[in-house]
């Protein structure tokens, strides 16, 4: 052994020995880590790489869906078509409009629920569960329920506005009823996992940050602003990412609801590419449609992830340029900070 | 060692009795689905998307042919109406799995004829057994025509029809001796007065139709009248753009007069339409006859339901569609199968007085002229409209609740609502016929 490594010249084997096996793990225990996740790698392939390159590839042809084979090449034109179609971009404005409508209420509304379920003294597990059950419901029975009780005449919710005097908005019938329909409906639906993240990542946050925050005078407000919210800022982030995918993705609930009506005004892009794909039978273009919507997709993202990662650089290298000036000018700073509470105690 | 060895060895055995229990209990269905073909759960199996009224009366045909056919059993799926049933039966059929029998409208089968998803009338033992084209409705038959071949048996026709409330209509003088039925109307003139009349006799609407979030009712409304001035909107299956924009323009001017002057609400649904109908707010109301059964489960109402008469154009037109029986094309199929498919669909042909019932006019004559429907009143006063009946144009994109409907549709709705021209909503309706006209075709249309 020492033989051969004193034989090797030293520059030369870098990147082989590396390869062979000096930084990577033995070879047995690769091919158990190879084993364990082939069953993922295999249901990952077969299930999403192997759809999304036959859909890349479809996108390319005149594929429909009622025969088999891809049928004829037509090059980029199903994409030229796709967005030059004013019903497509009419779609893709829904998707952004009840993203824009659903992520600041599901954020901000998980947030409360959860300050306001964790600061419970009594039946914390009771509340916990109350706010995230109506998660498990599936979309098509909650759909069922909502739709009921939108009704005109007969509803829940409509003869409520009936019985007190309010004019009864069209929840089904116009284009703003239905909006509010559905946002409302999802509101209720799938607030609840936000609502958990936020109850796990305030379990993380230290008690004694409070505790010496309650010493120093702070009220539950304060707490609540200076503390809870800023702490929980990496779960927000994430939440929000989460959020924006999950409502650019709606389907189910607008489908269900109101079938993308009325007049199309609530269809989301993904029931474009439904109507196109299966009901018009046309695979190809709607696989195009599918592929500009993927892109945009993938862009909200990237430029997400592009933006936390510059807050991260921009924060870390203020917070060393603030760290270093308060540094400096601890003297002084620290009788002002102490100031206030002194004068409150 | 050895005891983990036996756990194991146990643990194995277990399971693996348990995998061939469960196994050996869905056998077929597992080995069928691993094959990719159709568990043969019964003789016939029948794929439709009948609920309610006409969902009930299937479920009738059904039993007669089980009494009638004890040795045959038949399984019934209900699916979704619309795109849902369509989308399905095309996918099952396309990947080989399709039922032995389905229901199509007429106005959806030149895709699937076009696709190959549908066997010839004449390779099904069907004319054997006297499904001919003499006992049909001839314009029924001709849609069910596709390139010469007869791809469906038609089991009825549906027009758009009118319906009028007998006691506003003698109040408003609009009926004739008999004291039942309307007045002769021609043209559009005496139409209009006709709704005026009725407007004045119910102090509401002369008339009313489900408008809002309803584009296939808006679009067989504007069909009807607009085909009955100048032909299909598009030619030559479906790639030519046929408008003629004075006809179109008359067309929604014509429309647009009753709604602005107040004759007709401008924004109303199908449940506003109704409760203004039922409750004798309104004199006509403008819808399928498939509503005929709805409206007789309202007590106190005496309403009556005629073709519509000639409006634009110099005759009358009704715009139609026809449920109709076909047999998706597979080719693992044995002839025992298709021979009991076969027998099924003549026996619903033959059983189609029941399907009457829900409004319909049955297309197989043999039953149009028997008692049994022409003592079914009012189904037995527009059986004329199924020979005058004007289908969508054919093309890959039309029929009952296509995207292509609920396109126009909208366009239309946003012309009865008063919210675009006669002129911009020309202009509208072609660039949304373009959209149709201009794509693709996902096959190629004979």
């Amino acid at each position: 052994m020492t033989t051969v490594a004193a034989t090797r010249p030293a520059p030369e084997p870098l990147v082989p020995s590396g390869a062979a096996g000096s930084a990577g793990p033995p070879a047995s225990e690769r091919r158990a880590g190879l084993l364990l996740s082939a069953p993922f790698m295999i249901v990952y392939l077969l299930f999403l790489v192997g759809p999304l390159v036959v859909g890349i590839v479809m996108s390319f042809f005149n594929t429909t869906t009622v025969r088999s084979g891809l049928g004829g090449w037509v090059g980029l034109s199903n994409y030229t078509k796709v967005c030059q179609d004013p019903l497509f971009w009419n779609a893709m404005w829904h998707s952004v409009l009840f993203t824009l409508l659903t992520t600041p209420p599901l954020v901000v509304l998980a947030l409360a629920a959860a300050v306001l379920a964790g600061r419970m003294r009594r039946g914390r597990v009771f509340y916990r569960v109350a706010f995230f059950a109506p998660y498990v419901v599936p979309s098509s029975v909650v759909a069922l329920v909502f739709l009921w009780m939108y009704t005109p005449q007969i509803g829940l919710i409509t003869k409520v506005f009936g019985a007190v005097g309010l004019p009864v908005p069209n929840f089904i019938g116009s284009t703003s009823g239905g909006w509010t329909a559905v946002v409302l409906m999802t509101l209720w639906w799938t607030f609840g996992f936000n609502f958990v993240l936020y109850t796990a990542a305030l379990q993380d946050v230290p008690g004694d940050v409070y505790e010496a925050a309650s010493i120093d005078g702070a009220g539950p407000w304060q707490q609540i602003r200076l503390i809870t919210v800023p702490l929980l800022a990496p779960t927000t982030s994430l939440v929000l990412i989460l959020q924006i995918l999950a409502s650019l993705k709606v389907f189910d609930q607008i489908y269900l609801l109101l079938g993308g009506g009325p007049n199309q005004s609530t269809r989301p892009v993904i029931e474009y590419i439904y109507d196109t794909g299966f009901t018009s039978y046309r695979g190809g273009y709607g696989a195009a449609a599918t592929m500009v919507y993927f892109v945009v997709i993938v862009a909200v993202s990237t430029a997400w992830y592009g933006l936390r990662r510059w807050r991260a650089t921009s924060d870390a290298t203020s917070s060393t340029t603030r760290s270093g000036s308060s540094g400096r000018a601890s003297g002084p700073s620290s009788s002002p900070a102490s100031g206030p509470t002194s004068s409150a105690a | 060692m050895s005891g983990s060895m036996a756990r194991r060895r146990f643990l194995g055995l277990g399971g693996g009795l348990a995998l061939g229990a469960g196994l050996t209990a869905c056998a077929s269905p597992l080995a069928s689905g691993l094959t990719g073909a159709q568990p043969n759960t019964a003789d016939v199996i029948f794929w439709n998307l009948f609920t309610g009224g006409d969902g009930a009366n299937m479920v009738l045909m059904e039993q007669d042919f089980r009494k009638s056919h004890p040795g045959v059993s038949v399984e019934a799926t209900i699916l979704g109406w619309g795109n849902p049933y369509y989308t399905k039966l095309a996918l099952a059929t396309a990947s080989g799995t399709p039922p032995d029998v389905g229901i199509s409208h007429l106005s959806r089968l030149p895709l699937l004829a076009a696709s190959g998803l549908l066997t010839p009338i004449e390779q099904t033992g069907l004319p054997e057994l006297g499904v001919t084209a003499d006992r049909f409705t001839p314009a029924a038959w001709q849609k069910a025509t596709v390139g010469g071949t007869v791809y469906a048996a038609p089991l009825d026709t549906h027009p758009f029809v009118l319906f009028y409330n007998v006691d506003l209509a003698r109040k408003a003088g609009l009926l004739d001796a008999s004291g039942e039925a309307l007045k002769p109307m021609k043209g559009a003139a005496d139409f209009t007065d006709a709704v005026k009349a009725m407007k004045e006799a119910s102090g509401r609407y002369g008339a009313v139709m489900s408008i809002t979030a309803d584009p296939s009712t808006a679009w067989r409304y504007f069909s009807m009248v607009y085909s009955g001035l100048a032909g299909p909107v598009v030619t030559d299956s479906g790639t030519r753009i046929a408008v003629d924009d004075e006809a179109m323009r008359e067309t929604f001017a014509f429309l647009q007069s009753l709604t602005k002057g107040g004759l007709m609400p401008k924004v109303l649904n199908g449940s506003g339409a109704n409760a203004l109908f039922s409750t004798g707010k309104a004199g006509f109301l403008f819808d399928g006859e498939w509503q005929i059964p709805s409206y007789r489960l309202v007590k106190g109402l005496r309403f009556n339901v005629v073709p519509f008469p000639a409006l634009l154009g110099p005759k009358p037109v009704a715009y139609a569609d026809s449920h109709a029986l076909v047999i998706p094309h597979n080719p693992r199929r044995s002839a025992a199968r298709t021979a009991n498919a076969a027998r099924f669909v003549r026996s619903l042909l033959d059983d189609s007085a029941v399907w009457a019932h829900g409004g319909h006019v049955p297309a197989w004559l043999p039953t149009q002229r028997s008692r049994a429907f022409t003592d079914q009143s009012p189904q037995a006063n527009y059986v004329q409209a199924a020979f005058t009946a004007q289908y969508d144009p054919s093309a890959w994109y039309t029929g009952a609740g296509s995207d292509f409907q609920n396109t126009v549709g909208a366009t239309i709705i946003e012309a009865l609502g008063g919210g675009i021209s006669p002129k911009s909503a020309t202009a509208a309706m072609r660039a949304d016929l373009r959209r149709y006209t201009t794509a693709r075709p996902p096959v190629t249309m004979k």
